[in-house]
């Protein structure tokens, strides 16, 4: 267990060193003068060549990648070239808004996929089986943006029930969650139904029906327990995903979370705000498979750690 | 992944960001799926969606770039669907129809070129890395670990705002992303082909590397392909969606499913089919790609079926 441990965590470690150098690289090679940008349009050439200097940006690529990456082991990930703030500041004033439209988001996939895929498994090839899963197959064919617009068109525009979009109490979280849950919600179905099919042929399952058990208890207490485990990996990986993939919901509904903030941060070069986003993005991907792994065996003692 | 064999979870997990499929005859899986409904409907739709592509400059009924006068309102808004305009015009007064036809090309070229060149990588890295094993390997395993905790949409918005984006600088930039999966399937089905016993037994009579590995090995490999081919397709068409929602996609005025809803979204609570139309066509593409992808899947692997 502490060989396993140490070792995951080696090669963690080795993906965001990685990462941390390929996005680097990357940012490097964007044609725009950052030096510039700071100073303005109208400073002096003398100005923009001091603050070049300062940032280090005269340097060759490997220095200034050496200079880097000794600022985030002390948790220095930089200065915004556009706000003037720390970028660790930075994300940590937006980390919130994306923590809470994340677990909302996984709360509606959780919602809309498991009692589908479960419906869907106990009542295999039947119509209901083959409408569930078309279903399923519509979420994760529809484009997010389209059913985030849909989803503000209908509900709160026409309706007037929930907020157009922003950031604020429980009613603004419900669309945007929803919009991730429709897409998400789609392959947890998916991957709900597989598992208990499966889980379902097997022995004690047959056992568990002979001796008289109700169908639902079968299910619910037996079965669910063992085809729920491909579900816990899924949630862990999700929490790495968002934290880097929700750009485009939380655009759509003027989210002031991390994929904003980075999306802002690319349309006008902001190289350490990028490069912040990234990285961060990565320790929450990494973090998250490897939560999944660990916790996996914990849940089932056939799986050993290696 | 520990004990991560679950087919459906490693679909699930790649391609939002599909299973590995056993050996089946052709012969016998067209015939199984001819019996899918579902499938031949997503063909169906298929061979629609690639005709619009072709047959765009031949079946518009206007040109997709040109501005009409009567393409708006007196007030300056676009239209609904009226008798001239079948469903109606965008912002600029321009007609929606031929813009879709046109669209559809943008969607699937990209979906196309970016799929190729991502089985290509996939194949031929994760191929080498499943046939070399040992330090190869271990070294193709570090580093598509490390692709894969590269937040891929941040990738793409970034290499793709730094690249000044045309047609094939997105379809490049999301085949850098998609790769990896393929290559992962790949190294894995490589590893347990390469220690069979018809590999040695070539190896035995002296068939060179390359040869053993193009004529003795892909052949095996076709099948997992192709349902990774078509099931990408419908993964690419919406990442390009996104790219091009978010501007950083295909640039105007060349039309774009994703594109064309970007344009309108400011004004979309006036003209809500302006989302919603290019919005299906995107669903459409991208589910058809998908039933036809699941349905080759069982086709080819009857112990998938239903599963």
């Amino acid at each position: 267990m502490a060989r396993y441990l140490v070792l995951r965590l080696g090669q963690a470690l080795l993906v965001l060193f990685g990462i941390t150098l390929v996005a680097f690289v990357i940012t490097f090679l964007v044609p725009a003068d950052p030096a510039r940008m700071i100073a303005g349009q109208s400073a002096t050439a003398e100005t923009v060549q001091r603050i070049r200097h300062e940032l280090g940006l005269d340097l060759p690529l490997p220095a200034q990648f050496g200079r880097y990456l000794r600022h985030v082991l002390r948790g220095d990930l930089g200065r915004s070239y556009a706000q003037k703030v720390d970028v660790a500041a930075l994300l940590r004033s937006r980390f919130p808004a994306t923590v809470e439209l994340m677990v909302a988001g996984i709360v509606f996939e959780l919602l809309i996929g498991l009692p589908a895929g479960i419906l869907a498994a106990v009542r295999r090839d039947s119509w209901l089986d083959r409408t569930v899963m078309v279903g399923a197959f519509l979420g994760v064919s529809a484009p997010q943006f389209a059913v985030g617009l849909l989803l503000l068109y209908l509900v709160a525009f026409k309706l007037q029930v929930l907020p157009l979009g922003g950031y604020g109490g429980l009613s603004h979280v419900l669309l945007p969650a929803l919009t991730l849950g429709i897409a998400g919600g789609g392959w947890y179905a998916r991957v709900m139904r597989s598992a208990m099919v499966e889980v379902l042929t097997q022995d004690y399952v047959r056992t568990a029906r002979a001796k008289g058990l109700p169908g639902v208890q079968v299910v619910s207490k037996h079965a669910l327990k063992n085809a729920i485990l491909p579900v816990v990996t899924m949630v862990g990986l999700d929490f790495g995903t968002f934290m880097g993939g929700v750009v485009v919901v939380e655009s759509v509904f003027g989210w002031p979370g991390i994929g904003q903030l980075a999306w802002q941060a690319i349309q006008i070069v902001d190289i350490p705000v990028i490069m912040g986003v990234v990285i961060f993005s990565a320790l929450a991907i990494v973090t998250g498979n490897l939560l999944a792994d660990l916790v996996y065996p914990l849940l089932d003692p056939k799986i050993r750690y290696q | 992944m520990t004990g991560g064999s679950d087919a459906a979870l490693v679909e699930a997990v790649s391609r939002r960001g599909t299973a590995v499929p056993r050996r089946g005859r052709p012969p016998q899986a067209w015939d199984r799926l001819k019996r899918n409904p579902l499938a031949l409907a997503g063909l169906a739709v298929v061979g629609l969606v690639v005709l619009a592509a072709i047959l765009a400059p031949w079946v518009a009924p206007f040109d997709p770039v040109e501005q009409f006068p009567d393409g708006l309102s007196p007030e300056g808004r676009p239209l609904g669907p009226t008798g001239q305009f079948w469903l109606g015009t965008d912002l600029l007064g321009r007609d929606l129809v031929s813009r879709l036809l046109y669209g559809a090309r943008v969607s699937l070229l990209v979906g196309v070129l970016a799929n190729g060149a991502a089985l290509l990588i996939g194949t031929m890295l994760g191929g080498l890395a499943g046939y070399l094993k040992g330090w190869t390997g271990a070294v193709f395993m570090r580093f598509t670990d490390m692709m894969m905790a590269f937040p891929a949409l941040l990738l793409a918005i970034a290499l793709s705002a730094i690249l000044r984006p045309s047609l094939w600088i997105v379809a490049l930039v999301i085949a850098l992303v998609n790769w990896v999966w393929i290559a992962r399937v790949v190294y894995a089905q490589m590893l347990a082909l390469s220690s069979r016993e018809f590999v040695e037994a070539a190896r035995a009579v002296g068939v060179p590397t390359g040869r053993l590995l193009v004529r003795h090995l892909l052949p095996h490999l076709v099948p997992t392909l192709l349902v990774w081919g078509t099931l990408g397709v419908s993964t690419t068409v919406l990442f390009e969606a996104a790219l091009s929602f978010l501007g950083v996609g295909v640039r105007p005025p060349t039309p774009s499913w994703g594109g064309m809803i970007n344009e309108s979204q400011s004004y979309f609570l006036d003209a809500p089919w302006l989302v919603i139309f290019p919005g299906m066509a995107i669903l459409v593409t991208s589910l058809a790609f998908n039933l036809v992808g699941d349905g080759l899947r069982d086709a080819l692997d009857p112990q998938m079926r239903g599963r």
